[in-house]
């Protein structure tokens, strides 16, 4: 298959970008969006161009690493697909596509498609984790979890930390990333005792770095490759009121 | 350079012996601890759980990696689940029984007491997961779920749906983040260790290039620990993740730390087939689907008939036939081989004949697609995404890929290489599995290394050595620094006409032909001539565009690939050396009558450490002896 490719160039934080425009004749529906790519820059490559940076690493949907916007959707079309895990059969030949980085303030382009998300970092520094240092801990099986509880707290943890949340929702916020991490820790017996600290220093801190705030949109619930649910920011907004 | 192979394990019966070492281990005084800095290169389970610890004994500690967040180490992509000796199901497990399991499972090519010590700290390592708020799955009861996992006769593998890695990571993760606010780590994403130093014979600090904009620094420190992972892309194609390289293993290597075993390469038999050149990477399908999948191809060479349409008795079940008590559930390294075997036969399927049908029909009439959707429905999806086709419907088509290398650097029972001050730990080292790889047994050695053995090894070794205050001004820091940049600068300066890409994916295909899923002396030997070839095309003709300043991939993966080179040729001369097949090192010439692997273990029960000896100058062999003195060497047999 033959596409039109419009792809945001970039050389660097501080330098102006511009979209620029790539045919790729080679694709085929086997390849992944990201092996498209590839292709690509093995030509741009042998052409003497300087080849398109992005950022990738497992290709299996769970590193979180990579992702772009496609046609203005982040991740592209499949529902609860990485662009790592989208195969060009979701294409047509003819198509053009527009590809442009995730666009927040918080989250810097390093160059072309690249961004830079230490924020999400300092996010979890502020507050995400349990204190338990190693060795402390009592037998596993001395801490009960109904099934149905630790299924829930599941669906938060499986957040990837790649930031389609914060690219597609219209205010930049880093809500969703920010009440997976709440909902799931704050769902566990274990993650009790510092329930109330940890809403207040996250949310404090998600502010700091520049996100915006949360005015309920969804866009991020219908992006995200997870698929998390909406509910983590009612249950990480309960927390916060409580708590503060 | 004489050297040391000692592996300094004490003496005593086998229970007692980490006990002991740990007592016999002169402490630092708590107060102290904040003047040691120590450099952890890797945040993966072993690096991530490493570099939280020391920084919660109170060290101060620096932590890299090459990704953009320590979250996103090759750990995370782990699937199916973690192994612990808790005996939960009451099904007759037991810290002796999975050290058993361990040694038989890796052909008897390991150390024992690590292993022992390995299985005893297995339990702790579920304990402290879980207190971290790890979701494993679970009972209606509300207590720990477990399931049977790579052949394993008890349920001893704990997981988190499809995502253990994942989970575990995250704990470890959020531990080091914890650390990062408390100031004890510097976290350094997007840096890549380039170069170690070594001064007075001490590893003493490395040399990092910023990935961002290309600056090469050096740090100073008063030791190092290394928890950078597997080497399977050296193979080109694997279920590793694109950025997984040898690079700081083998820079460390050419600085004195012998490797250990480098062509023990685990070959994984459930993985989604090549679909065309263009091939990134592999993507792995849990074992787990062996359970209930059963594994056939057709009889009749060339059968281009879509699977549904192939009857019963024109199929062939080869695993079933061939291994009737363990049928489709034989270990890895078998079950790749035959399935390799039956292609090369020209029975394969798909449109290269590199493949074999995993098909579920017979457990979707016997259990249902609802069971089989909870079992394996994430697992289906992926096959969905990744093929376009419906394994509810038609068989899947797997085929084996390289997923682990059991190979390393080697190290002494304190996790120490051959270099005073240099700790290797998780898949990085040469560690505890042998010549194969149990599933669901690589996260427990990387948390067993990080949370609870390197904290004390580390400290031993601090209490007991005099450290001079060294800086990153010292000529050893300055040389290191021009190395690097003299590596960079030359890999820029090519300017020849191929990719950086398409020699590695050459360089993949020998070693994968040659020196990959069975081996031959012939073969070997022509493998090296080639890689050398190869490799010398490199150096003349790779094209790398950019400026060392630069955010620059090519660049990056440029570097990688060439230490690939140099690696790949160690292995194909550790593989010609080692004259005997075992575990998933099998080499044609010594098999049984029925084609199972044959070890040598009047001439071969050692492990093979190998030390640098110049460029162009052959390496070194020491030969570590290993003695079994509680499982008694016996040939594996799966019939
Ligand atoms: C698809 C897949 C599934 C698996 N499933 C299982 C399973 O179910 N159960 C099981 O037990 N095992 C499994 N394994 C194996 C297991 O995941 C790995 O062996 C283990 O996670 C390795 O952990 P590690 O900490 O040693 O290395 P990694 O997690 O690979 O971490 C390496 C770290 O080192 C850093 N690094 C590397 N080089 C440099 C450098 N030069 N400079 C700076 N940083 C560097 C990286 O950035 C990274 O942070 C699986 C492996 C794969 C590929
Ligand atoms: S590359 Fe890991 S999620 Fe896409």
């Amino acid at each position: 298959m033959r596409l039109t490719l419009h792809i945001w160039r970039q050389k660097g934080p501080k330098e102006p970008g511009r979209m620029v425009h790539y045919e790729a004749r080679n694709a085929n529906p086997d390849m992944s969006f990201l092996e498209m790519l590839d292709v690509l820059n093995e030509e741009l490559t042998l052409k003497g161009e300087d080849p398109v940076a992005f950022d990738s690493d497992c290709r299996e949907g769970i590193c979180g690493m990579c992702g772009f916007m496609i046609n203005g959707v982040a991740h592209g079309p499949r529902r609860g697909t990485t662009v790592c895990q989208l195969h060009m059969r979701k294409f047509k030949d003819g198509d053009v596509l527009y590809i442009e980085p995730w666009r927040a303030r918080a989250f810097p382009v390093i160059k072309d498609l690249a961004v830079n998300r230490t924020a999400f970092d300092r996010i979890i520094a502020a507050g995400g984790y349990i204190s338990v240092p190693a060795g402390s801990a009592p037998d596993g099986n001395t801490i009960l979890i109904p099934k149905p509880v630790a299924e829930q707290a599941m669906d938060a943890a499986a957040c990837i930390g790649c930031g389609a949340c914060v690219a597609a929702c219209p205010n930049a916020s880093a809500a969703l990333f920010t009440g997976a991490k709440i909902a799931h820790l704050g769902l566990l017996p274990q993650g009790q005792p510092e329930r109330d600290q940890r809403v207040l220093k996250m949310v404090a801190h998600s502010t700091l770095e520049q996100f915006g705030s949360c005015t309920n949109i969804g866009e991020c619930e219908a992006v995200c490759p997870k698929e998390i649910k909406l509910e983590v920011i009612a249950r990480m907004n309960r927390d916060f009121i409580k708590a503060s | 350079m004489s050297m040391d192979l000692s592996s300094r394990v004490p003496s005593g019966a086998i229970e007692r012996l980490w006990d002991k070492a740990r007592f016999e281990m002169k402490l630092v005084n708590p107060a102290n601890k904040r003047k040691y800095n120590i450099l952890v290169v890797g945040s993966g389970l072993a690096g991530g759980s490493a570099a939280a610890s020391l920084a919660e004994l109170g060290y101060n500690v620096k932590c890299f990696c090459f990704q953009d967040s320590a979250r996103r180490a090759h750990s995370i992509a782990a699937q199916g689940g973690i192994n612990a000796a808790k005996n939960y199901q009451n099904d007759g497990d037991s810290i002796y029984r999975l050290f058993y399991d361990t040694v038989k499972g890796g052909d008897f090519r390991s150390r024992e007491a690590n292993v022992y010590r390995l299985a005893q700290i297995s339990v702790n390592i579920i304990d402290q997961c879980v207190a971290q708020g790890v979701p494993f799955a679970r009972e209606y009861g509300g207590t720990l779920a477990n399931r049977s996992f790579g052949g394993a006769q008890v349920s001893r593998t704990f997981y988190a749906r499809g995502q253990t890695g994942q989970q575990l990571l995250l704990g470890a993760y959020q531990a080091l983040e914890r650390q990062v606010d408390a100031g004890r780590v510097k976290m350094f994403p997007r840096t890549e260790m380039l170069g170690l130093v070594v001064i007075d014979g001490k590893a003493r600090g490395i040399v990092t290039r910023d990935l961002v904009n290309g600056k090469i620094e050096s740090h100073a420190a008063d030791a190092v620990v290394l928890g950078t992972g597997g080497y399977g892309n050296v193979y080109y194609l694997s279920t590793n993740a694109r950025g997984s390289n040898c690079t700081a293993i083998w820079r460390a290597y050419k600085h004195g730390a012998a490797f250990a075993n480098p062509c023990f390469t685990q070959i994984h038999p459930t993985c989604i087939p090549v679909s065309g050149d263009y091939q990134s990477k592999l993507t792995l399908m849990s074992e787990s689907l062996r359970n209930d999948g059963r594994i056939w191809v057709p009889l009749k060479p060339g059968d281009q008939r879509p699977p549904n349409e192939i009857p019963e008795p024109e199929r062939d079940y080869f695993l079933e036939r061939r291994y009737p008590s363990f049928g489709n559930l034989v270990p890895r390294d078998v079950a790749s081989r035959n399935c390799k075997a039956v292609c090369d036969e020209g029975l394969g399927v798909g449109n290269n004949g590199l493949g074999v049908y995993l098909d579920f029909a017979d457990a979707i009439k016997r259990l249902g697609v609802a069971v089989i959707r909870e079992r394996y429905g994430n697992l289906f999806d992926m096959y969905e995404r990744i093929t376009g086709e419906d394994p509810y419907k038609v068989p899947m088509r797997i085929y084996p890929a390289i997923h682990y290398t059991m190979g390393g650097l080697w190290v002494d029972y304190s996790l120490m290489s051959t270099v005073p001050g240099l700790f290797v730990i998780g898949e990085a080292n040469f560690s505890d599995h042998g010549a194969n790889r149990l599933g669901a047994s690589a996260l427990m050695q990387g948390l067993a290394d990080g949370y609870f053995i390197l904290p004390y090894t580390i400290g031993e070794y601090l209490a007991r050595t005099k450290l001079d205050k060294v800086q990153t001004d010292y000529a050893e820091f300055k040389r290191e620094e021009s190395e690097v940049e003299t590596i960079t600068k030359r890999l820029l300066s090519i300017r020849g006409e191929r990719t950086v890409t398409s020699f590695h994916r050459e360089l993949g295909k020998v070693l994968w032909d040659y020196c990959g899923m069975s081996r031959n002396a012939v073969g070997l030997k022509l493998a090296l001539g080639k890689i050398r070839e190869l490799r010398e095309g490199y150096w003349h003709n790779v094209d790398v565009l950019g400026g060392p300043e630069d955010f620059n991939q090519a660049l990056e993966h440029a570097g990688r690939v060439a230490d690939f080179f140099e690696l790949a040729e160690l292995m194909c001369i550790d593989a010609l050396d080692r004259n005997e097949s075992c575990g998933a090192h099998f080499r044609e010439e010594y098999q049984t009558p029925d084609n199972e692997a044959l070890r040598d273990d009047q001439r071969y029960c050692y492990v093979a450490a190998w030390v640098f000896k110049g460029a162009n100058q052959p390496p070194e062999l020491h030969a570590e002896p290993l003695k079994f003195e509680y499982v008694r060497p016996t040939q594996r047999s799966y019939k």
